[in-house]
């Protein structure tokens, strides 16, 4: 799945948003009937925006994606697209330079790191009890191995899908990440904490049976939250307001691939590495 | 059993005023919402641009020419500055930001200006990037050139190129103006009060020129040309244009707001309609409720007894976390608002963790009463240690992020705090409040889930 995903990033590329690139979107509405599409783009060519996409929104609306507007700009469109009688109306619009998107995609990227960060030495400080026989720090890398996981594989069905509908990446996908990284820790703490729990009751069991047990003992939990949270998400894809659909959607994907991942992956991984450390002795 | 129904009752009583501070509160919930008490009138939910329509306008300021000491001070006057201009419009609660650059943002120096109910940009960028020019300027001498041109219908034009020229005193040097009112006539003047730099310059100039006029421009044009009879030392001069009471007000309001104290390029505009975002608003309500519903249903069939506790618990949860909303106040954007569902989400994780670990420990064969106990105290370390994870994370999201990250990292973060205090305890009180020591096929059917009971079965390991 990794490697799919990552073949889909890299074929079909997430397209950046003008939140991270820099670009003008304009939402209007006309007054009594939308124009055809055809009607439109040759009265905006000669204004020379850049390349103008021109998209269909509600009944009578448009969005139009160009590139940075200022203000004598945006009012010479917002002119050029009012018909006669059949006015256009701005909903919205939305006009970002090119030096606050650079900055916003920095930000987003640093906050994502600085964050990984803090998990991986929260984790370390939280299982410090626990060093035997694994290492607590290396629960905390492990953790941030299938947390990669759980991140990449939303992403890159993300790119596959919005090859076809020409979805971009916005704050919200960033967001959408983020709530998946903290609600799969979640779900890799309570995994761990088990195996903290059963460590310490000090059975005789291998080290690979106690994780096996553990993680068997959390499966209902793991599934039951997942449930509930898709329970949330799924009226505010439904019913939610139009922005946070997509957040909606690579939130399910992600809680799906994160469980997954805690399960059958973050354990799995923790018993290799013990075996992994008997074998170098 | 007392003291637990007394903590009990207390509890109810605690969430249900809280809810119904909540309800109480809301416009749209009461039909006769203006007749209300004023207390209630003063907590609504503060809503963030993308929900209530607006205009968000990022400045860039240019500080290179300010000492690198000085950036922070000449930012924080520039913001006043900039306030200043935008309140006297009438902006409801306008939001000026300093957002200084760094390492992590990058950027450099930048002003940020929220105007709720704004959505007209064109007004809004005028509106802020006005600056009244005031100037004083004197008469020319005499002996400058003056072109006489005759166009071709023989008519003479005496084109003077400007009787007046500019002087040092400009508004740079006014401290503040004031609006006043003629005792005998009624109209209305302007008085200005200069700095101390500025006095010298109008003393100056006033010595000068006793005599002559001295023109006092605004924007370009003269508004009063006044005679000079006398030196004035202190820095007192009375602009008695031909002004209606409204233009005198908006002129005195415009000469206090003063120059900008560093230059600013607009960067990024955005306006959100009122009824986009009231859509958004209405939508996102919607899904909450049905999205609450469905998780309410969902822990009553599967947890039964257990599940319509916390149902209760989440109810008073979310009572408590929206009154904090209102009460700090918290801006509630759209991102703002997925914070708060996320968190409820975790609330209920804390739950089921519980429960879970409860139908367990009865199953290895506690009593019930001696399993809800252990339920609570086993599964307390992983609610303690995720929902740590989650809060460090909120932490450095709203440390780091982009405002709207910072939205939904204040609104997250607050929710798995709360929960912590709220969700979490009360569960655990109710339940023990019920005191349940019976261990019958009915206790047990509550406290079981999904298609089992909560048996006490001899586990074979």
């Amino acid at each position: 799945m990794v490697v799919i995903s990552v073949l889909f990033i890299g074929v079909f590329g997430l397209k950046l948003g003008i939140e991270f690139k820099g670009g003008a979107l304009t939402e209007i509405t006309y007054k009594n009937s939308r124009p055809i599409q055809t009607e439109l783009e040759p009265l905006l060519k000669p204004l020379g925006f850049g390349s103008l996409l021109l998209q269909p929104t509600g009944e009578l609306g448009y969005i139009i994606k160009s590139r940075d507007l200022d203000n004598a700009e945006h009012a010479l469109l917002l002119k050029t697209l009012s018909l006669g009688e059949n006015t256009a109306t701005e909903v919205s619009f939305n006009s970002i330079g090119p030096s606050v998107g650079s900055e916003l995609a920095r930000k987003s990227i640093f906050s994502i790191i600085f964050v990984v960060i803090a998990i991986i030495i929260f984790i370390t400080f939280a299982f410090r009890k626990v060093s035997q026989p694994v290492k607590s720090w290396k629960y905390g890398v492990i953790t941030v191995i299938t947390l990669l996981h759980d991140i990449i594989i939303p992403a890159g069905i993300f790119a596959f899908i919005s090859h076809y509908t020409g979805a971009e990446v916005e704050t919200l996908f960033v967001l959408a990440l983020l709530t998946i990284l903290g609600l799969s820790v979640h779900d890799k703490i309570v995994v761990f904490d088990r195996i903290r729990e059963n460590l310490r009751a000090g059975t005789k069991q291998t080290f690979a049976e106690t994780v096996g047990r553990s993680t068997s003992q959390t499966i209902v939990r793991s599934i039951n939250i997942t449930l509930t949270i898709i329970f949330v998400l799924v009226p505010l894809y439904l019913f939610g307001p139009a922005t946070t659909k997509d957040f909606a959607l690579i939130l399910t994907i992600g809680l799906f691939f994160g469980i997954y991942s805690s399960l059958f992956f973050a354990s799995p991984l923790l018993v290799l590495v013990e075996e992994w450390q008997k074998k170098k002795k | 059993m007392w003291k637990k129904f007394v903590l009990v009752s207390i509890i109810i009583i605690l969430g249900l005023a809280v809810g119904l501070f909540v309800f109480k509160t809301e416009p749209k919930l009461n039909k006769n919402f203006e007749t209300q008490n004023s207390f209630f009138k003063k907590f609504p939910f503060r809503l963030g641009l993308d929900l209530s329509g607006g205009s968000h306008l990022i400045y860039k300021a240019d500080v290179s020419a300010v000492p690198s000491g000085e950036v922070s001070s000449s930012m924080n006057a520039l913001r006043d500055v900039i306030e200043r201009r935008i309140n006297l419009f009438g902006v409801s609660e306008p939001v000026v930001q300093v957002q200084h650059g760094g390492l992590i943002s990058g950027g450099g120096e930048q002003l940020i200006v929220d105007l709720p109910g704004i959505t007209d940009i064109k007004k809004a960028v005028e509106m802020i990037g006005q600056t009244p020019v005031l100037e004083f300027k004197i008469e020319a001498p005499k002996d400058v050139a003056q072109a006489v041109t005759v166009d071709e219908n023989g008519v003479a034009n005496l084109s003077v190129s400007s009787p007046y020229v500019a002087t040092e005193l400009t508004g740079r040097y006014l401290k503040k103006a004031t609006l006043e009112f003629d005792q005998n006539t009624r109209e209305p003047s302007v008085n200005l009060q200069f700095d101390d730099t500025g006095t010298k310059l109008f003393a100056q100039i006033t010595k000068d020129n006793i005599g002559k006029t001295v023109a006092i421009y605004l924007d370009g044009s003269p508004v009063s040309v006044p005679t000079v009879r006398e030196e004035i030392p202190n820095g007192q001069a009375v602009i008695s244009g031909n002004f209606t009471p409204d233009e005198a007000k908006l002129l005195v309001g415009r000469l206090n707001s003063g120059a900008l104290p560093v230059p600013i390029t607009l960067l990024s505009t955005q306006t959100i309609g009122a009824t986009l975002g009231e859509n958004a608003v209405n939508a996102g309500v919607k899904a909450a409720i049905i999205g609450f519903l469905l998780v309410a249903l969902f822990l009553i069939l599967w947890y039964r007894l257990p599940g319509f506790i916390a149902v209760v618990a989440l109810s008073f949860y979310t009572a408590i976390l929206l009154a904090i909303f209102k009460l700090l106040p918290v801006t509630l954007t759209a991102a703002g608002i997925g914070g708060f569902i996320i968190s409820l989400g975790m609330a209920v994780d804390a739950n089921v963790l519980i429960f879970e670990r409860m139908k367990e420990e009865i199953k290895n064969g506690h009593n019930i009463n001696d399993g809800i106990h252990a339920g609570f105290s086993r599964a307390w370390t992983s609610v303690r240690d995720s929902n740590t994870s989650s809060i460090i994370t909120s932490i450095i999201l709203f440390w780091l992020g982009t405002p709207l990250i910072k939205g939904f990292a204040l609104t997250f973060g607050l929710g798995v705090l709360v929960s912590m205090l709220s969700a979490i305890t009360i569960s655990r009180i109710f339940l023990f409040a019920l005191g349940i020591k019976k261990n019958n096929a009915f206790t047990q059917f509550l406290f079981g889930s999904g298609f089992s009971s909560a048996k006490n079965v001899k586990i074979n390991q």
